[in-house]
């Protein structure tokens, strides 16, 4: 009788190791693509190349596409040593990286919006200004026109895309002196609702009638104001590829289809605005 | 034949039993093996003293520094705190419910304890974000109300029904013969209640406040809500951030390999030694309670 378990349990064996072999070469077999696209770059465009990547999947089952998030010097350098297909950077290129033969295309803009509590009567600042209450220069709501109140900086945690967008436009990297730093945007604009002396930043794309958007340099936040380039507050999403090296015909159908007026949805839906 | 097959089977049977058994077991290695071989990198790197020692957390700085013991002080004054509010409460409701209340008041506070324990952390943030902060605010006339006070607040809530649930069960359990004869004696009720029944579940309850302690040290989502967040060093009414929250709000955008992401693996490890601890005294006060 004994035999009879040793049998039993050698076919149940038998049978799991069956299965996970098959289950491991069907997931063997689809990583035999027919093409790929690679991308690598701004960790600040996770969102929206996410949001293409995916639809462009989507569209196209034999395509694996992938996205590398280390940073848009490092996704620039990448695409340069021809590492990867597109580079995704979100600041302009430099001179000196257009003269190695980069190519820029604007993919969408970022626009990032500061948000007040709408009892804040306070609603316009200057960039300077913004800079000065954010390092904590300002600290009084009563220095820039509003009541006298100590200003409660919300931000995001280190790492966001929002916060690294917003400290490199107001030139604070690294010397906010947030009082809170909280994990997501929904969190930010309810924190900043509940409060009638904070001040935070949040995507334009998110923000909702429970705050108040301010005025930067006298200028609206809207898409056309972003767009135009009169709110200061923003910054472009870039693809980069190469002037002389064509891409691969899948790397370049997904560059057609990012640029195209089809993707504008998706951008907008992941937050950012769309040239289209 | 027919012996065989019976046998045959309770063998397959006790197999199926004793491999899902082991899944636990192997869960909890492979965990611990997880969190030992990535945390132990960034601490080398870091040095053990500046990083358990050092004041600044500054991960993605142009000169980056990674002293965690802001987060540290932070999570054992706020689980301090959280016990000094949360464990009087709990104990006198349990005092109450295992020995005074009557039985219909017993069903319904019970049932509203079972009911707290079951609330998701999140609502607690929630409902803290929206009513605690902007009541601290006001109430204690601060900028700003996310606070290690507000933190301090929900985690005493929440630590509530564990204190209670374990504190009735040790104290159910005192044999009614001390109680009776303490009465006999001429000691009243209440006289009884605290000199005989609560000395004999001390161990016990003793155990429920450190299930609480276990309980308030690994909360991250209720108190990344409500603490504000950022890396001081604590104080009651400054925005502060525990060890669970300081891995929780970086890791989501911390790149592959870096350093930064290493060293919210060393926090999460730093983190796991705690519970270490406390369960190791769970698991004393429980045996005591068993012998006694």
């Amino acid at each position: 009788m004994k035999t009879e378990t040793k049998k039993k349990v050698k076919k149940m064996l038998a049978c799991m190791m069956v299965a996970t072999t098959l289950v491991m070469t069907a997931t063997g077999c689809s990583q035999k693509e027919a093409g790929t696209v690679s991308t690598d770059g701004s960790t600040s465009m996770e969102k929206v190349i996410g949001a293409l990547g995916e639809a462009f999947e989507g569209q196209n089952s034999d395509v694996t596409f992938t996205y590398n998030p280390t940073g848009s010097g490092s996704g620039i350098q990448a695409v340069k040593e021809g590492r990867c297909d597109i580079g995704l950077s979100s600041r302009d290129l430099k001179e000196e990286e257009i003269a190695d033969g980069l190519k820029a295309t604007v993919l969408a803009y970022d626009g990032i919006a500061v948000i007040v509590n709408p009892e804040n009567p306070v609603a316009d600042l200057d960039m300077d200004t913004i800079s000065k209450i954010y390092t904590g220069e300002i600290t009084n709501w009563k220095d820039v026109g509003g009541q006298d109140a100590e200003i409660v900086l919300i931000g995001r945690e280190a790492g966001s895309g929002t916060r690294d967008g917003f400290e490199s436009i107001t030139k604070t990297e690294d010397s906010c002196q947030y009082r809170q730093e909280l994990t997501s945007t929904g969190d930010v604009i309810t924190a900043v609702s509940q409060n009638p002396a904070a001040i935070g930043y949040a995507s334009l794309a998110s923000v909702n009638e429970q705050v108040q958007t301010v005025r930067v340099n006298g200028v609206e936040p809207t898409e056309d104001s972003i767009k135009d380039g009169s709110y200061v507050i923003q910054r472009p999403f870039i693809l980069v590829t190469k002037e002389d090296t064509p891409l691969s015909d899948t790397a370049q159908k997904f560059f057609d289809f990012a640029t195209s007026v089809e993707a504008a949805q998706f951008i907008s839906a992941a937050g950012a605005v769309s040239v289209h | 034949m027919m012996g065989c097959r019976k046998q045959a089977v309770e063998t397959v049977v006790h197999g199926i039993f004793l491999l899902l058994g082991l899944i636990t077991v192997g869960c909890v290695l492979l965990i611990t093996a997880y969190l030992v071989v990535s945390g132990i990198p960034a601490i080398r790197e870091i040095g053990l003293v500046a990083f358990l020692l050092g004041d600044t957390w500054a991960s993605t700085a142009a000169e980056p520094s990674f002293g965690i013991l802001p987060f540290i002080l932070t999570s054992v004054y706020g689980t301090a705190g959280a016990i000094f509010f949360g464990v009087p409460i709990g104990f006198m409701t349990a005092v109450y419910l295992a020995k005074m209340a009557p039985p219909k008041i017993k069903t319904v506070v019970e049932a509203a304890v079972s009911l707290l324990a079951g609330i998701p952390s999140v609502v607690y943030g929630l409902v803290g974000m929206l009513v605690l902060v902007p009541g601290i605010r006001v109430l204690f006339h601060v900028p700003d109300g996310a606070s290690l006070l507000a933190a301090i607040i929900v985690l005493a809530i929440m630590i509530l029904p564990s204190i209670i649930k374990v504190s009735v069960t040790a104290l159910e359990a005192v044999p009614p013969e001390y109680e009776d004869a303490s009465l006999a004696l001429g000691a009243t009720p209440i006289e009884t209640y605290f000199k005989v029944s609560v000395p004999a579940a001390k161990s016990g309850i003793a155990a429920a406040v450190v299930l609480g302690v276990g309980r308030a040290i690994g909360e991250a989502m209720a108190v990344i809500m409500v603490s504000g967040n950022v890396a001081n060093m604590p104080s009651l009414f400054q925005s502060v951030r525990f060890l669970t929250t300081a891995v929780a709000s970086e890791m989501s955008y911390a790149s592959p390999e870096s350093l930064q992401r290493q060293a919210l693996f060393s926090i999460a490890l730093v983190l796991y030694l705690f519970i270490l601890l406390i369960n190791a005294a769970l698991n004393f006060f429980l045996k005591r309670s068993k012998e006694g």
